[in-house]
């Protein structure tokens, strides 16, 4: 049986449906992601689960049973809040106790429990300061401490790594991972930034006007996207307009317009003669000088701009026909910071096992 | 020197008007009674009089009990009109401070909007409301009647005096502790809510906690000008209500002993201050309970 079972649930506002029919089950001890814009709906969503607002259609369960008059403050589910909602005139050890006093715990428990969440975020000579007295990522990790500390059976964290910065970020992504993984607690994961829920999950549901585009593993998000969106949304994509020529064994023949016959791995029940995308993450497109025998596409092209960023460098080639394709060299030769200058005329190619044909509807 | 330019008028001017009567004040606290009023010299006159320094006036507090009850009732009085505003204004800025933003400022204006008529007029209406010709002393009369009890006279009593102080100061507690809730972020609750705390438990746990500065200067911007009041208790008390407030105010225009006034207020002004030396002692260091 799954933890958490959403199943059709709706949610409108006025006119506009921030939750359209969404379905999917989290299971236990699982570290689920819902990605997507702001708008997105799985703010809305995450706060059904935490019981702030209610479904106007459809059902959340949790180990089966319906949450719906179960209140906010029964359902054992904690939040782990944007801001962190850290209690400004509660030390950290009486925030982190709090929620062992609600659930009416003795204060020797109390005590005992509180020391070993503090122990376990490393924050335990920090019990007697203030939230304002600590800093981001100290608070953070008070937060993540408040609400594991009576062992919920689900925590919701709602864009918990936003107001940090990015070297901040980084390093709680791997603490979350650890963590998550030491407690075995399942964790429900709202973010817009796609890399987090790359780097985090270990699913993820990708949201769109309310309704799940996509729900994978992250590999398979990233590399199988099965639409526009998810292919835009997730990492840097250069799509290609193509109708399929040919479903061969190895793969299928692609016309895209002006480009000619580009090769690509098979996709699933993609027919000859249907109309979609090409997916081409920039890391799977080569530049060089010339052509590489390997590549089964090739084209030529001119280099228009690149952008150095220290590990890598991305180019961005203008095709004779009109296209302007993205590439990502590494840059693994120290010193060699560029392989080519703007102007300079380059082949572009890649394999035929690179790139997803994209199904459109 | 712009810090200067700003900061000597309002300096210059409280100790001109505020620090050097203050001194006055302790300085005839130890000196005679004049004549006819005001007070004696400091120097020898020449005339066989009185003059210089006495700690008479203080050793008089002290020597009848009548000075300390009339204290205590003020306090009490202060204490229970403080409460009692407490109570009445604490839901009122919660509600204003949850309603819609664009319908805020239009509750805050009807709550001051009392101040736009003269303060000794509304203490005359309550006269009127609470008279014995109104409904209101009428009704509860002839329910008492009815009873075969005797009437009760509403105007000219400790319940007529505390309706006037509650009332006069009610918005002095409403607009501190909206100030203050206003500014709680409602996420707040929402993450103690989350974590398993009931309305209740969200209300003491997290708003009250939060609300104690605006607790604190509420109160105290009641609590002191009520101990001080003597229209109130003069417009709607009974002969019986004296406050210090009156016993002052008689000393300076009643039995004109300016110096024994003097030492009424000084008490009266060292008993409000350790008060609120004490509140402030008790509330700053939270550090020390946790």
């Amino acid at each position: 049986m799954p933890l958490l079972e959403i199943r059709r649930v709706t949610r409108r506002f006025g006119d506009f449906t921030a939750v359209d029919d969404v379905s999917f089950a989290v299971e236990p001890g699982e570290f689920f992601t819902l990605l997507g814009p702001s708008g997105c709906g799985k703010t809305t969503l995450l706060r059904m689960i935490a019981g702030f607002d209610l479904p106007d259609a459809g059902q959340i369960l949790l180990d089966g049973r319906d949450l719906a008059d179960t209140p906010a403050e029964r359902r054992p589910v904690h939040t782990v809040f944007q801001n962190f909602a850290l209690f400004p005139h509660l030390s950290v050890a009486r925030n982190v106790a709090f929620p062992l006093r609600m659930a009416g715990l003795g204060e020797g428990e109390v005590k005992r429990r509180t020391a070993d969440a503090l122990d376990m975020v490393h924050l335990g000579e920090l019990a007697e300061h203030y939230p304002h007295e600590i800093s981001g990522g100290q608070k953070q990790r008070v937060a993540l401490a408040r609400g594991l500390v009576n062992r919920p059976r689900l925590l919701l964290l709602d864009e918990p790594l936003g107001a940090l910065d990015l070297k901040l970020r980084e390093e709680m992504q791997l603490e979350l991972i650890k963590l998550q993984r030491e407690v075995g607690i399942t964790f429900v994961f709202v973010t817009h930034a796609q890399n987090e829920a790359l780097a985090l999950s270990h699913r993820i549901a990708v949201m769109n006007a309310g309704r799940v585009e996509q729900l994978d593993e992250p590999s398979r998000i990233y590399g199988f996207p099965v639409n526009r969106f998810v292919a835009d949304f997730i990492g840097n994509c250069n799509l290609l307009e193509a109708e399929v020529r040919a479903v061969e064994a190895d793969g299928l023949r692609l016309s895209v317009a002006g480009l000619g016959e580009v090769r690509a791995p098979a996709a699933e029940g993609c027919q000859t003669g249907e109309r979609g995308l090409l997916a081409l993450r920039p890391e799977q497109v080569q530049v060089a000088a010339e052509a590489d025998p390997a590549w089964a596409n090739r084209f030529p092209g001119q280099v228009r701009d690149f952008l150095y960023v220290g590990d890598v460098t991305t180019y961005q080639v203008r095709l004779d026909n009109g296209y302007t394709l993205q590439a990502l060299l590494p840059n693994a030769a120290p010193g060699r910071a560029r392989f080519h200058e703007t102007g300079d005329r380059v082949m572009v190619g890649w394999s035929a096992q690179a790139g997803h044909y994209v199904r459109e509807a | 020197m712009t810090k200067w330019a700003v900061l000597s008028p309002p300096t210059l001017f409280l100790l001109a008007f505020f620090l050097a009567p203050a001194l006055i004040m302790v300085l005839a606290s130890f000196q005679y009674p004049g004549e006819f009023g005001g007070l004696a010299p400091l120097t020898d006159p020449g005339d066989g009089k009185e003059f210089g320094l006495t700690l008479e006036n203080h050793a008089f507090f002290f020597s009848d009990w009548l000075f300390a009850e009339i204290f205590a009732r003020s306090f009490a009085v202060a204490a229970a009109s403080t409460l009692i505003c407490l109570l009445l204004a604490y839901p009122v800025a919660w509600l204003i401070a949850q309603s819609p933003r664009r319908h805020r400022d239009l509750l805050v204006l009807l709550v001051i909007l009392p101040f736009a008529s003269n303060f000794l007029i509304r203490v005359y209406a309550w006269m009127i409301l609470l008279g014995p010709q109104a409904a209101l002393a009428r009704t509860l009369n002839g329910v008492l009647a009815a009873l075969g009890l005797e009437p009760v006279s509403l105007l000219f009593s400790p319940c007529a005096v505390l309706v006037g102080m509650v009332y006069v100061h009610l918005p002095f507690m409403i607009l501190p502790l909206y100030t203050n809730l206003e500014k709680h972020d409602p996420v707040l609750l929402d993450a103690a809510q989350d974590l398993g705390a009931n309305a209740w438990r969200r209300f003491w746990g997290v708003t009250w906690p939060l609300s104690l500065p605006g607790v604190f200067s509420g109160s105290a911007l009641v609590f002191i000008p009520v101990l001080g009041m003597f229209a109130i208790p003069d417009l709607l008390g009974g002969t019986r209500d004296m406050l210090i407030g009156n016993l002052i105010k008689d000393q300076f225009l009643g039995v004109r002993d300016w110096p024994f006034g003097a030492a009424l207020s000084i008490m009266l002004t060292l008993a409000v201050l350790s008060l609120a030396g004490a509140a402030a002692w008790l509330s700053k260091p939270k550090a020390r309970a946790a």
